[in-house]
């Protein structure tokens, strides 16, 4: 194992497979000549030159369009939006037909492409550029929707993804671009599976579900619990479609309560989906009603004071670990 | 006023690297005639859309410096109450319609209000401002067939700075000429130098007379240049040195003063208007620092709109 930047680790997959597959491709804006507006691709156009590594004017809808046409007939596309945000404005080429052709086509025509980009609040970027946006695309069938917390799961998950022969929504997080952690030696090749949870943290007290940047949240309130009595089993769903609950139901045997931690709002979507599914297939083993801290239900705010009081907290985990708890 | 928005920008960047803003900044250093020249034009009934590069436009329609640079350090002072932050100014009062995020969203929301102008028989136009690098998009498109359709009181001003991000216009566009889109939707197109307010001033108000005359739209691209990166995150390494200075002597705000010069006014008298602004911004940046922070209150009871009268 060696350490390495969330960056680095989604870099290195997009290197080797483009390495290993010329079908595969990188398009988007500022993703060749500035070497990506987060520095994720830097290094490719060097490599790959203009062909496969293709900047696009601005224009979500045109090259979201694109690259899925291309995948309806063969290439293996790697759609880059610059933020999620700005995939709004192509949701329309993403639900209609990628998500829809396969089917549409009875099963004669595949979409291997990848969406990818950072996801999320980053700091002060305000309303409009704060989306989490896992919960539009988890909605809808024909997609798979991955958001790895790791610089790890964010590499054999990457590389899983550009080998699907499905439409992939890959979420990235921009907070997390530089948090660094162990990957497989080079040369170590991991596919992650699309659609297995992770245990990030045993514990036998609570079980947390959680993903993303609240990921790390929760494993500081987590130490915060500990030094208290109380240990939080912690778990990574990694891909929230589909979304592989057994692990969560087996620690739930365990716990006997889970609180579901995520930034998106409330309403719907993974979040409540989780707690929708555990409530059923765990039901016999609950000694509490399921939690969830969530981002507040309020577009997001420019102000740091109050970005802080929106994004889930440690000190809302920690409240909400001792309501299920029944402790004080 | 051209040179308030440039030290109330060269300000803000000074404090955005001190960490008193936060989020996205992107300057307008080096575009202020456009700004001056445009509201000059407009009435005060007269509405105005923008991107997020929009400081510079919001203190020529008369934005105080205060609530713009309080709403910068994110204060309950400020013009968005510290909710919408740099991209998201808005003065309704003033007519400014806000500050936009998303590239090209902002376009068909100034042909609503110029559809609102025709619909109630209003003497209102719209002018709406936007980067060349948005006139790819979707929404650039829709919007302008719509208003070349129905005829809109509307004015699109495209300001061509040459550069989306890091990406030059030669990287994004066939064309050379974007002026020459506005035949594609029936309207009429003019291209335009922007760094001599005078200029400016008067080509774009053949524009605004034309919509208020009702004979439509105009697609108005102007050619300028922003001195600083695309935000303050953006270093600017993909343009050279040479080009940068080379634009400096085209910089629009030492241009007017060496006019006015030349027009036998006092050097002295100038100093004195450059000390009064100088003393403007760093009040600004006191009301700014001095203020509340944004409110809770606030940010929860704006998420919808009371209901009751209608
Ligand atoms: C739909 C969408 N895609 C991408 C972005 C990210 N982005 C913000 S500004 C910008 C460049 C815009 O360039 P231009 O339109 O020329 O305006 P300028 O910033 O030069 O004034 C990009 C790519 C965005 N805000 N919205």
């Amino acid at each position: 194992m060696r350490k390495l930047r969330y960056r680095e680790a989604l870099r290195e997959a997009m290197f080797e497979e483009m390495e290993r597959d010329d079908r595969v491709f990188l398009m988007g804006e500022e993703v060749g000549h500035y070497q990506g507006a987060y520095k994720v691709s830097e290094g490719l156009l060097d490599k790959y030159g203009e062909r496969r590594v293709i900047d696009t004017p601005i224009a979500e809808a045109g090259f979201a369009g694109v690259g899925i046409g291309a995948a309806m007939v063969g290439l293996r596309p790697i759609i880059e939006f610059m933020t999620w945000n700005f995939s709004f404005v192509a949701f329309d080429q993403i639900i209609s037909n990628a998500a829809k052709v396969h089917q549409m086509s009875a099963g004669e025509i595949q979409v291997p492409i990848v969406f990818r980009g950072p996801n999320g609040a980053a700091k002060q970027v305000s309303s409009q550029h704060s989306h989490s946006a896992a919960p539009f695309y988890t909605h809808i069938p024909g997609l798979y929707v991955v958001q790895p917390s790791t610089a790890r799961d964010a590499k054999g998950l990457l590389k899983s993804a550009i080998r699907s022969n499905n439409p992939v929504v890959f979420l990235e997080g921009e907070t997390l671009y530089g948090v660094a952690g162990e990957v497989p030696d080079e040369g170590v090749e991991e596919l992650i599976p699309i659609g297995e949870s992770r245990l990030a943290r045993a514990g036998a007290d609570c079980t947390i579900v959680t993903w993303g940047r609240p990921y790390y949240t929760v494993l500081a309130a987590a130490e915060k619990l500990a030094a208290q009595g109380i240990e939080c089993e912690v778990i990574d769903p990694r891909t929230l479609r589909p979304l592989d609950t057994a692990l969560m139901v087996q620690s739930l045997k365990k716990t006997n309560r889970c609180v579901v931690v995520h930034e998106h709002w409330p309403y719907g979507g993974p979040g409540a989906e989780i707690v929708d599914r555990l409530q059923r297939e765990a039901f016999d083993y609950l000694d509490a009603p399921l939690e969830r801290v969530t981002g507040l239900d309020v577009p997001m705010p420019y102000a740091l004071n109050l970005e802080d009081t929106v994004l889930p907290t440690e000190e809302r985990v920690i409240d909400a670990v001792k309501r299920v708890s029944y402790a004080k | 006023m051209m040179m308030v928005i440039r030290r109330f920008e060269e300000e803000a960047a000074r404090h955005y690297a001190k960490g008193n803003i936060g989020g996205f900044l992107h300057l307008y250093i080096g575009q202020e005639a456009i700004a001056v020249a445009a509201t000059e034009v407009l009435e005060d009934r007269d509405y105005i859309f923008q991107t997020y590069r929009d400081h510079g436009i919001a203190l020529a329609r008369g934005m105080p410096a205060n609530a713009a640079m309080a709403e910068l350090f994110g204060k309950d002072t400020g013009c968005s109450r510290g909710l919408g932050g740099s991209m998201h100014f808005f003065d309704v009062e003033r007519g400014f319609l806000g500050g936009w995020g998303i590239v090209g969203g902002h376009l068909a929301l100034a042909a609503g209000t110029a559809f609102k102008s025709k619909y109630a028989g209003e003497d209102r136009v719209t002018m709406c401002f936007f980067g060349e690098g948005s006139t790819n998009i979707g929404g650039f498109h829709e919007a302008m067939s719509l208003a070349g359709l129905w005829k809109l009181p509307v004015v699109f001003v495209c300001e061509n700075n040459q550069y989306a991000m890091g990406t030059p216009l030669e990287r994004t566009s066939p064309l050379k000429d974007l002026s020459i889109k506005a035949k594609g939707y029936g309207m009429v197109g003019d291209r335009f130098e922007g760094h001599d307010v005078e200029v400016v001033q008067e080509r774009i108000a053949e524009a605004v007379a034309r919509a208020r005359a009702g004979d439509g739209p105009t697609f108005v691209e102007i050619q300028t240049y922003r001195f600083r990166g695309h935000s303050m995150s953006d270093p600017a390494k993909y343009r050279s040195r040479t080009e940068l200075e080379q634009r400096k002597q085209q910089d629009p705000v030492a241009l007017v003063r060496e006019r006015l010069l030349g027009l036998g006014v006092d050097e002295n008298a100038l100093d004195d208007i450059d000390l009064e602004v100088d003393e403007e911004i760093d009040a600004a940046v006191r009301f700014a620092d001095e203020s509340a922070p944004a409110r809770e209150e606030v940010m929860m009871s704006t998420v919808l709109a009371p209901e009751g009268d209608s």
